[in-house]
């Protein structure tokens, strides 16, 4: 797609975001524990395999029919399933979010960090399902993107750099 | 050993800066963002991938974009200078602004948020404890709507320089945060906007993380009289194109560059 207009570039998200960037319920995308809802949590991790204390975990998904939802509300007066979420991850890099299964193969992420100098893209993929992009991947590429089932939920981490470096995307 | 100083931090912005400029003379294509490995930003050295990121197809959900509408921002949201009882110190100022795709089309109806310092250079979060002054009437952050023509403004006050501790005597230039959501997931951008003429410019390695000069142009907002307000505001024009991410380009085999 040829494009006319550059980019503006982005720019890190520094170290003092969080009173900007933070709403009510932003890990909430369902109310915890109620039917059909999934907890979906990991870990953020830099290159010395260190947690990332000051990390935003944004991700946007399909509702459970596979759906991609068009309700507004994500900051105050949810009307319906909106699919965005926004989670500040605690001191130990943990981010958390309540969430359904959509009927899609992955849910889409995205990575902001003080020391990060852009956006980094991902897809969290749901287990035993899969894409052709996903089955181009090495093995180890894939265990990146796939997420781990748990009791409630789901558990992916996301390593910045290093072992296990999560595959980050780039779009055409 | 000796503290780590501003000249060796310009020599390795500069020294950065002069490998972008030799692929650039090899046919690389300019870049619209900043080098993700950039060193003379200390706390990004374990933070960035090392490996190249794949190129994909977006996807259905990538090419959407979350909704945002005036259910979830009030209108007041948008001036920074009323959130509390009284007015903030500094200069008051309007910075308005269209968000746009690369196509020029306006990007409307989306969420446009921002965080900055006070006029002091300090920011609220109780992290920064740099003994600069903070304002009881200023918070610093704000949203709103885009309308349709892509338009935004804010009213707020403009912010101060501040220092960090990437290195000593280490100063950010003045800017405001933006955050922006695009018509779908994949333009999604987080950037800082900065004031004409600051004298910091050469010497911050986060502004200098982008390697093209005229990128880096495109942060800086202009000075716009026809939007200043008589006895009340200055005016700051700044658009925003929201492109998405772009494939990296890979050094041509046998080039030494």
């Amino acid at each position: 797609m040829s494009t006319l207009l550059p980019g503006t570039p982005g720019q890190t998200v520094g170290p003092f975001f969080r009173y900007g960037l933070e709403f009510e319920g932003g890990t909430e995308l369902v109310p915890p524990h109620s039917p059909g809802a999934i907890r979906l949590s990991g870990t953020v991790y830099d290159g010395a395999g260190d947690p990332i204390p000051d990390a935003l975990v944004e991700i946007w998904q399909a509702d459970g029919t596979g759906a991609i939802p068009t309700a507004t509300g994500s900051f105050r007066d949810r009307d319906g399933f909106t699919g965005f979420g926004r989670a500040h991850v605690s001191d130990d890099g943990v981010y958390e979010f309540w969430t359904v299964l959509p009927d899609a193969d992955f849910i889409s992420v995205i990575v902001f960090a003080r020391g990060l100098m852009d956006r980094l893209q991902s897809r969290i993929y749901l287990p035993g399902r899969s894409d052709a992009f996903l089955e181009s991947l090495t093995p180890e590429e894939r265990a990146t993107l796939v997420a781990v089932a748990t009791d409630d939920g789901l558990r992916h981490d996301l390593r910045l750099q290093g072992n296990g470096e999560t595959v980050f995307l780039a779009f055409p | 050993m000796t503290e780590l100083n501003q000249a060796a931090i310009s020599a390795e912005i500069a020294e950065l800066h002069a490998a972008y400029d030799r692929k650039r003379a090899a046919g690389m294509p300019p870049l619209d963002s900043p080098q993700i490995d950039f060193p003379p930003y200390r706390s990004s050295v374990l933070r960035h991938p090392t490996k190249n990121p794949k190129l994909v197809d977006p996807e259905t959900i990538e090419l959407a974009s979350p909704a945002f509408g005036h259910r979830d921002v009030a209108a007041v949201e948008s001036d920074l200078t009323m959130q509390h009882a009284g007015e903030p110190l500094g200069e008051r100022m309007t910075v308005s602004g269209r968000v746009l795709d690369g196509e020029g089309r306006p990007v409307r109806g989306q969420l446009v948020e921002i965080w900055q310092a006070n006029a002091s250079g300090r920011y609220i979060h109780q992290r920064d404890q740099h003994p600069a002054p903070l304002d009881p009437n200023f918070t610093g952050a704000g949203r709103c709507i885009t309308g349709d023509d892509g338009t935004y403004s804010f009213t707020t006050i403009k912010p101060g320089a501040y220092p960090w501790k990437n290195h000593l005597n280490a100063w950010r230039p003045a800017h405001i945060h933006f955050s922006l959501f695009g018509s779908a997931f994949t333009q999604r951008l987080v950037t800082q906007m900065y004031f004409p003429g600051d004298p910091l410019f050469p010497l911050d390695p986060i502004y200098q993380s982008i390697p093209d000069q005229a990128a880096r142009d495109r942060l800086i907002a202009n000075y716009e009289h026809d939007l200043s307000k008589p006895e009340w505001s200055l005016g700051y024009r700044w658009d925003i194109v929201l492109t998405g991410p772009r494939a990296t380009w890979i050094e041509p085999e046998g080039s030494d560059a």
